[in-house]
This record gives C-alpha cells, structure tokens and sequence, in this order.
C-alpha cells in the first residue's frame, strides 16, 4: 500500500527542501578499528574475529593509529578544523549485530568540525556551485553481519531466527555529517548525489578507502524535510537508509520531498522517523516504529585515552593532500580540450583515472577516451560491472592505441583485441599472437587475394571498371573473407580500385 | 528534586534489557530511592569551574600500528555460542529496526 | 596439617631451587588440603588440577634440566574469577557465567604461567566483583578462616580467604572500590591495589573500568611484591597501561627502613563510624612508624567525604555499560529461547535470571546515571569529585610521602549481617574508594586482632600514583616491626581450620 506523492513540480512551487546528509566510510586498513583482526572482504564467517571484536568478557579496545590518519586526512580534505584534544564516547543501545551493545564512536567531541565542500552540479542554466557545510566527521566501528532466516520475505520481520557474522564488527567507519543545505530547490536531489559523488572521489582519492556503494563502503542515509515557501518555518525530516548507490541518492530525495509534500498538503504531520529506500519501487517505506526515542546515554569510553594529534603532524598530513578531484578535472579538462559533456560521461562511468593513466603511457587523449568510453564501457554495461573490474589496464589500452596508430592494427582489429583482452586471453600482444591477427596489409598478398576475388566476380569487376564503384563492396568482401578480416580494407580498397583502372 | 518512580525503574529496566519482576520494580524503586539521595551529594561540590576526570592518570595517543594479528579460529570463537549454524552465531529473531 | 602449606612463597621457592621440595608434590600438597578443608571456607569455585599438575610438571622438567627458572617458578596460586584463564571455566561469580570456557588467557594469566606459577583454581567473589563481602556470590559465600561464620570481605573475599585458610601462598584479587585491600583486612592477610594502569586490564572481566585493577594477594608483604613484579608492566593490549618501567617493588619490599619518610594521617578516613579496635590496633602502628623514625603527619582531604557517592554514581554507570555484553547471544547463559520468543524478550529474561540483586541494582542506577536529563547531575557531577578527590591527594603528597588509613571501618562482620542494607555494606569501602577515584597505588597489611572481637585488623598505606614502591617500601618495615612485636607473624594465631566449625546461621 504506497503513499500519496505530491507532483514534483509542484513540491518546487510551494516548499523549500532541506537537506542533510550523513555518509559512513568503511576505511581500507589492514586490521579492524580497536584490534588486529584483518579486514578482508568476502572471509568464511567468523574467522577474522578476536576476544575484542567479540565483545567477549575482559576483551579491550586500542585504537588503530592509520584510523586517526586517515580520519584526519578526511577532515582536512574537507576544510575542517582538527580537534587539539577529543575523545571516545560510549553510544549504549542493545542489538545483537553489536558484540558489546555499544558502539565506541565519538559524541561531543568529534576528532574533525566546522568544514565545507563545494560541489557542483548540472543545471538549466549550466554548472553551478553550492557550498555544503560539513558539521563533523568522526570515528567509530562497523556492526556485524545477521543473515535472517526463515519468514516469507526473507527480511527482518517474519524471520524465525538470525545467523550472524561478526567479521565485519570493529571495522573502523567514518562519519561525515553535513549540516543542513538550505533551499536548493528543484535540484536538492542532484546536489545530494553531486555531494556524495565528490565526497567519495575525494576518500578516493585519499587512498584510505574503496568506497564502493555496492559494497557498503560508503553509505548515505538522506536527510529530507520541506519548509513552505518564504515561510522560514523549518520542517519535520525524515531520515532515509538503505540508499545504495548515486542514483539511489538522487532518486530517494526526490521520493522523499513528494511524499512529504503530498502529506502537508493533505494537513497530516511528517513523522520524525528512519525510513528504508527501496531499489525496485524507488520509494521509503517506514522502519519499525519504536515507543519511545532511544536514549544512547552516551559517556566518555574509559578503555581509550583521549587522541591529541600532534600539530606538526596535522600540517604533514595537509602538506600530503593530493590534487582535489574537481581540481583535477578543471586541469584534464583544459589538457585534453574537452566539454563538459565529456568530461561528465567520463566521470559517471567511472573511467576518468583509467583515462589519466592511459594517456600517462603515451597514448592520445582522444583515442583513449575512444576506447574506454565507447567499446570498454559498452562491455561493462552488458556485463554490470564498473569499467575499472574489467581485466583490462590502462597500459593494454595504451598498447592497442600504439599498434593501431603504427598501422600494425585496424579499428575492427584493435576491438578484436580489446575483446580477447577483457576475456582474460591475456596481454594485446598474447591475444595478437595466439589468435593470430594480423593486419595484411603487404601488397603483394593482398593483390593476390585481389586477384582471386576478381576471378571469382567478373561481373562485379567489370562494373567497378565501367564505374559503378558501389560494386567494388562484393569484392572488398571477398577479401576481407579471405584473409579472415584481417586485411586492412581501406587498404583493399585502395588498391582494387587502382588496379580496376581508378 | 523529584525521587525515583516506580514507573522511571520500570523504564530503565527496558533500557537495561532485564525482565524486572513486579517485586523486583517495588523493591529497587526503594533501594533506589534511598541510594539516590546519599549520592546526590556529589552535586554540593560540583561546581562548573571544576573539570571532570574520566582517567586517572593523564595518558593521550595511545595506538596501534595497522597491523593484522591472528584472529581466534571459528571454532574458538563459536565455543561459548548457546546456539550455531553455519558458522555461525544463532540468534532468536530479532524484532527490533535494524540501528 | 603439612608445614608446606604454611610457609611464605620466598620460603618454598628457596624449598624448590634446593630441590628438597617438587612443584608436583607442593601443588599436591595444597589440593589436598583445599580437598580436605574447602567444604567448610568456601574459597574456590573451581579447581584446575590436571591443568595445575601438568604446569608443575613442566616446571619440575624445567629445573631438573638446569634451565634458569623465575623465583616464582612451581609456586601455587588462586585465581579470582573475574580474570580469564583459557579453557578454564571463569564465571565472575555470576550465573551468568555459568561454564563458560574463555577462549584466551588475560594478560597477567599468560604472565604467570610463563614464569611457572601453578593456577590452582578460580576464587569465588562478589558477582562480577560488586559487593564487599562474597554474599553476592550467585554460588554462595565464602567463609573468613578466623571464624566460619563472618564474611572473608569482598569482593575478592575467595583469593584471601584462601591465603589465610592456607590453601595458596599467592593469590590474584581485583580491586574497583577495595576488593583487594578489604578482604586482606578482614582475613589478616596482605593485598595490594597498584597504581591504576600499572597492571594490565586485559581480560580482567570489566565491572567499572576506569577504578579496576588487578593485583597480588599474599600473606607477606615481600610475597605481594614478587607477584606484583611479576603481573606488573605495560600491554600493548590495554591502552589504559601505563608504559613505563615497574617501580622497584621488591627493593622497597626488603628495605625496612622508614627513617625520615613523612607518613600522613588522612583525618577524614578513621574516627566516628570506625569500631574502637581497629583505631586502636592502627594507632599502634603508626605509633610504631614513629618508634621507626618515620615522621607522622595529620593531612586533611577534605572532598574524601564524597568519594564515596562519587563511586556509587561512577562504577554503576561504567557497569551498566560493560555488562550489556551479557545478553544471551553469543555466550553465557541463555533463557526463554522456546515458543518464538524474540532476542528483545531472550535478552531480557537471561539477564533478569542471570544477574543477582546486587548487579541489577547497579545496572538500574547506573542507566539511571547516565540517562539524558541526569548526565550532568550524576554522572557528571560524580567525574568533576574525582577531580577534586584528586586534587586532595595531590596536595597531601607534596607534605608527605605516603597516607595512612585503618583500611576497612570495622572488622569481619556476620555473614548476612548487612545482606538486606545496601548502603551499610557501601559503606565498608569508604577509606578505600577514594584511593581507586583518584588511581594511586593502596596496600593493606595485617597490624593486629581487634581486643573487641580477635578479628584481624588491616592497615592502609596510599602511595602517590605510580610510587608504588613506597607503599612497599613502609608495608615491610611495618610488617618487620609487627612481627617482631608480635613474636611471629599474625596469621600464626588463626584458629586451626580442621578443627572450626561453621556456625549458625549460615548457608
């Protein structure tokens, strides 16, 4: 039974949305947040599990040094000012996926505050520019993994019982939490995906994570509420979960302001609730309601020592900031003397690094961007995977563009390549070599097989020699048969019609 | 300063996760009460020029390297499990929204 | 009764490095009397014999081929319960607990057991170390080898009725508000309280983290340091541990000179609400410090007053954290889990089976605590006393060199006596909360029977934080003069076990 949905158009005309959002990063270290259990995705279930991570009677927590780094890397990547002094505060509450029943994170003293990230976004009018306020960004662990069982649909309510894993429990997660971005009107839903698309170029960027949505590496709960118009009388918001990837970002906001709009109207009250996203419809629906709001009694954790980082070595870590990514786009831009359509398609399929690095072994910007925005993200596509799983490297790209530029390769050749490359046959050259392509293009081979096709068109020939070079396609044909595609055609072409008499 | 009710004992033992019986809620309301107002005392001296120690000793930046140390096998870790599946911990189901 | 048994662990270590005695036959001998005599006191919990004998074993191999072994090598121990021991059932007193099986040694475990000390079995105590006198037991209480039929302390009442029941040489206590320091004071035996973070916490089941630690128990003083030297140094396992050396304990421990050192009198700790006798017997002995030639001081700590309500807001709210752990799902008990009952209603009816009064009293208070709305006047007014308990200490040590107390207000009462008043049985700690607030080092030692009743007597020497050497360096002065006064140590007047009987009213 679905909720009325206000007409967007119409959410725009008569309410301000506001936005916050709120994204955990699931750091790339070796061992979990407070022990040394690895963090390897995809381990057989509790295997990389300790006393600690447990939860287990005595067990202890110790902070992961490469945690604070990469926390702090975050802050400043995001302009925010670094805690002199701050600690770890206890977050009680019961759950059976939270080995203590509670989690270690940080409450009111959070290691990073008070940053912004500019971020840019798509509009009638062209790119434009919003400053989003980041309110803080601060550390704590992942939970484990429950598996429900049994229950029709396979999820929480109806279950007979849960299985759980706690690999996952203690990995150490980032929280970065915006403050609230006032009136971006039609398009807070592509502001929210552009910040959480920059946002993760950046952690990306920083080296200290994955941040793969699809894997929970980086997750979004979306924050929406709606004030009338000029009203300056904030709304009720509704918090969104389970929003697993960029157009889930985009499509969730969206969702949420019609739903919201359609219940003001209608006089009912926005319920200050958690809300689950759902792929399939592109709708929330809510989560269990709770009597009463949980109280997390939140105090300092007295098993960690407050974390003093080092002024020296904040500056260090400033100093070793990579290039911003929208920085970097604005440079590649201007190299490679590309529009902005171009740049974008080359962002959202994910292929601007692979790019970068194909034209850093030599090969043409354009011919690079050829090929992985055309014939590798075409693959990618069918398979459903990103561009940058495929076996394919950015050197094998250069390479192709390399032999297809000496002549030692043809366009249909080159893709045949790609293809036998991407099929796991090995390096351009294995593939060239082991399939045998070739490019014919020795003339007196190629007037041999010429020659045989003449024969064995007269009439084709004789058209092309009265002309009516349109025949000259049957013959090419022959040819290209013969030599099994691997004779330049243009080359054939060339030489047919030359020896025709043009 | 209001005292403990019968109903606030009733509410922290949700929030505790402990089935206090009805004699159990009789019994602590008035232990509680009693305890409460010899501890209240704390707030004679607490006054807000006075900081709070959370650790005995002044210690800060303790860490560890990132680095992997061998974790319990999954027979150690399900040794004290009251119930196992699949390599596993078995739980009842679960009612609550998931955090 | 076998003279092994009595002897102090610097004496029986001298018995093995001779060879007149083995590890085998010493841990043989104390399971016999445990075997003989533990129905009556009530000390263990459980007993590791096979474990034990096979770590004497190795140790006896050891020697036998010429390896260079620790003084403590072939020693036997008790083991409270609250600190893990692989493969040993470990229940913290509670039922909780109840045959669980850790999967990992705590640290000062895996410490011991690499110098050779044998771990004859886990003590019984208060439920998860909450109480002051082993009544919280869920396995029932523990009975004060003076006379059956008082308590032994608390919480670690089990570790010190063994050493005073003679069942160990050595034992390990934990020690949050007192639990080390008031059992030893009550069974006349020697406990020790180091400076926080000087032992490592690690597997140390956790009841309020920020006042635990773990410490030794003997029956001497030099005993305690030995230990104490032993379990002692940073973890890299416990950030709370402190990474520096291990002051020199046992130097101090053999100096017995206390010539020139201040000694402070705590004004607020003894007077009213302490009974007569044990004024008097820790009078004596401070008088006697003075016959040393140590300089006695009257200091005032003022805010001493509220360590007590601090504790009493402090240690129930980190409780209630730390014992949310317990709730059914991956170990310890579990149930309800029949007719489709939900984890929510499994939790809460383990935990309402599992936990004893006592814990849930705190678990109660303690979410109380720490609830929005009261943060700021409990819990939070509770850290701001710690400072200022702190501060009080501070300013004491820079007139003295260590402070002094009786350790406990009164000596061993009734068992059941004080089982129904939570606050009166609090109040058994209040000369030793405020040593745990602040994290100093607190030793009690034996300074005689009560005239009143023939009860042991515990006195109480504070040592600035991480001095701990100090509180050794008085305590076996103190001990030395005692006994030489005395003619023989203190426990050498205690009714001979075989023969006592428990008497009425007691489970």
């Amino acid at each position: 039974m679905s909720e009325p949905m206000m007409d967007y158009r119409e959410v725009i005309e008569k309410y301000e949305p506001m936005l916050g959002l709120e994204v955990h990063v699931e750091l790339g270290t070796n061992s979990k947040m407070f022990c040394g259990c690895s963090t390897i995705f995809g381990a057989a279930p509790n295997t990389q599990v300790c006393p600690v991570c447990l939860g287990l009677p005595g067990a202890l927590p110790v902070v992961n040094e490469r945690a604070i780094e990469a926390t702090i890397l975050i802050g400043l990547a995001l302009n925010c000012d670094i805690a002199p002094w701050c600690r770890f505060a206890r977050k009680n509450y019961f759950y059976p996926d939270m080995p203590k029943n509670f989690q270690i994170s940080q409450y009111d003293e959070p290691l990073c505050t008070n940053g912004y990230l500019d971020v840019e976004f798509e509009t009638d009018e062209g790119m434009q520019t919003v400053r989003v306020e980041i309110e803080r960004v601060h550390m704590e662990e992942d939970t484990g993994k429950s598996l429900h069982v049994g229950g029709s649909t396979g999820r929480i309510h109806g279950a007979d019982y849960s299985l759980l894993d706690y690999n996952r429990a203690g990995i150490p997660l980032i929280e970065i939490v915006t403050k609230m971005v006032p009136d971006t009107g039609k398009y807070a839903p592509e502001v929210a995906k552009a910040y959480v698309a920059e946002l993760r170029d950046i952690v990306r960027s920083l080296g200290v994570s994955d941040v793969k949505m699809e894997q929970g590496s980086l997750r979004c709960d979306a924050n929406v509420s709606l004030s009338p118009r000029g009203s300056g009388i904030l709304g009720t918001r509704s918090e969104t979960k389970n929003v697993n990837s960029l157009r889930s970002v985009e499509r969730a906001i969206r969702s949420e302001m019609q739903r919201h709009g359609a219940r003001l109207a209608a006089g009912q009250k926005v319920h200050q609730e958690t809300r689950h996203f759902h792929e399939d419809t592109g709708l929330t629906t809510p989560g269990r309601s709770k009597e009463t709001a949980e109280d997390y009694r939140y105090f300092p954790e007295p098993d960690l020592v407050p974390v003093a980082p080092d002024a020296a070595w904040i500056e260090k870590l400033r100093a070793s900031l990579p290039e911003r990514p929208s920085l970097r786009r604005a440079r590649l831009k201007s190299d490679w003397g590309v529009p902005d359509l171009e740049m974008s398609a080359m962002v959202n399929a994910g292929v601007l690094d692979l790019v970068e690095a194909t034209v850093a072994q030599g090969a043409d910007p354009a011919r690079a961007r050829g090929w992985w925005l055309g014939e590798i993200a075409r693959i990618a596509n069918e398979k459903e995977v990103e561009a940058n799983s495929l076996p394919i490297t950015p050197e094998d790209v250069a390479r192709v563009v390399e032999l297809v530029a000496a002549g030692d390769l043809t366009d249909k050749l080159a893709r045949q390549v790609i293809e036998g490359v991407i099929s796991g046959e090995g390096a351009p050259d294995v593939v060239i070599a082991a399939r045998g392509i070739k490019v014919v293009s020795d003339d007196s081979e190629l007037m041999a097989a010429i020659e045989r096709a003449i024969a064995a068109e007269p009439a084709a020939a004789e058209k092309v020699r009265n002309g009516i070079l349109a025949a000259a396609g049957a013959l090419i044909g022959l040819v290209m048969k013969e030599t099994k595609g691997q004779a330049d055609a243009a080359k054939v072409r060339e030489l047919l019609l030359a020896h025709l008499g043009h | 300063m209001a005292g403990i009710t019968r109903e606030d004992v009733a509410h922290l033992g949700k929030l505790a996760r402990i089935e206090l019986s009805e004699v159990e809620i009789d019994q602590l309301t008035q232990q509680l009460g009693d305890i409460l107002v010899a501890v209240a005392r704390v707030q004679e001296v607490a006054s807000a020029d006075v900081p709070g120690t959370s650790h005995p000793l002044p210690l800060v930046n303790v860490t560890r390297p990132d680095v992997i140390r061998p974790s319990l096998t999954n027979e150690q870790a399900l040794s004290g499990a009251p119930s196992s599946e699949q390599e596993r911990f078995k739980v009842p189901q679960i009612l609550g929204e998931e955090a | 009764m076998s003279d092994l048994v009595t002897k102090s662990a610097t004496e029986l270590s001298s018995l093995l490095a001779t060879g007149e005695v083995s590890a085998v036959e010493l841990a043989q001998a104390h399971f016999t009397r445990i075997g003989a005599l533990d129905a009556k006191v009530h000390a263990f919990l459980h007993l590791d014999t096979e474990g034990a004998l096979a770590q004497a074993s190795r140790v006896d191999k050891a020697r036998a081929n010429g390896e260079k072994l620790s003084l403590l090598a072939g020693i036997p121990l008790a083991l409270k319960d609250v600190i893990v021991q692989e493969g040993v059932p470990t229940t913290a007193g509670s039922k909780i607990l109840e045959g669980w099986r850790p999967p990992y040694d705590a640290t000062i475990t895996a410490r011991m057991k690499a110098v050779g000390i044998v771990i004859l079995g886990k003590t019984n105590c208060d439920e998860f170390a909450m109480g002051s006198s082993t009544e919280n037991s869920a396995y029932g209480p523990t009975h004060n080898p003076w006379d059956l039929s008082r308590i032994p302390g608390g919480s670690g009442g089990g570790s010190s009725a063994a050493l005073a029941a003679f069942f160990a040489p050595l034992a390990i206590g934990t020690d949050t508000g007192g639990s080390i320091r008031q059992p030893a004071a009550v069974t006349g035996t020697v406990g020790v309280k180091p400076t926080y973070g000087g032992v490592s916490r690690y597997g140390l089941v956790a009841f309020s983290s920020s006042l635990d630690q773990a410490g030794p128990c003997a029956r001497t003083v030099l005993d305690a340091a030995l230990l104490h030297e032993t379990i002692a140094g940073h973890d890299p396992m416990d950030a709370t541990s402190i990474d520096a050396p291990v002051p020199a304990v046992v130097a101090a421990a053999k100096m017995r000179d206390v010539k020139g050192m201040r000694i402070g009198v705590v004004k607020e700790l003894g007077g009213e609400g302490y009974q007569v006798g044990v004024r008097q017997r820790f009078d004596e002995s401070v008088a006697l410090l003075a016959e040393l030639g140590a300089e006695i001081v009257e200091v005032s700590c003022p805010h001493f007053e509220y360590a007590l309500p601090a504790y009493y807001l402090i240690a129930p709210s980190e409780c209630s954290s730390n014992l949310a752990r317990f709730d059914a799902m991956r170990f310890g008990l579990r149930v309800g889990d029949e007719n489709g009952r939900s984890a929510e209603e499994v939790m809460n009816l383990t935990r309402d089976a599992g936990f004893g009064a006592e814990v849930k009293r705190r678990i109660i208070l303690g979410t109380y605590a720490l609830s929005s709305g009261y943060y700021d006047a409990y819990y939070g007014s509770a850290q701001k006393v710690r400072t200022l308990v702190k501060r009080d200490f501070e300013a004491a040590y820079e007139k003295v060199d260590v402070l002094v107390s009786p350790t406990s207000p009164t000596t061993a009462f009734k068992i059941g006596e004080k089982a129904n008043d939570p606050i009166a049985m609090y109040l058994n700690d209040i000369a030793t909360i405020p040593v745990n607030l602040a994290g100093n080092g607190g030793m009690s030692l034996p300074c005689g029977l009560a005239p009143e009743d023939g009860l042991p007597v515990g006195f109480q020497i504070i040592s600035p934080a991480m001095r701990d050497d100090l509180m050794y360096r008085v305590g076996g002065a103190l001990e030395a003069a005692l006994n030489d006064k005395w003619g023989g140590s203190m426990l050498s007047q205690i009714p001979a076990l075989e023969s006592a009987l428990i008497q009425g009213g007691v489970a």
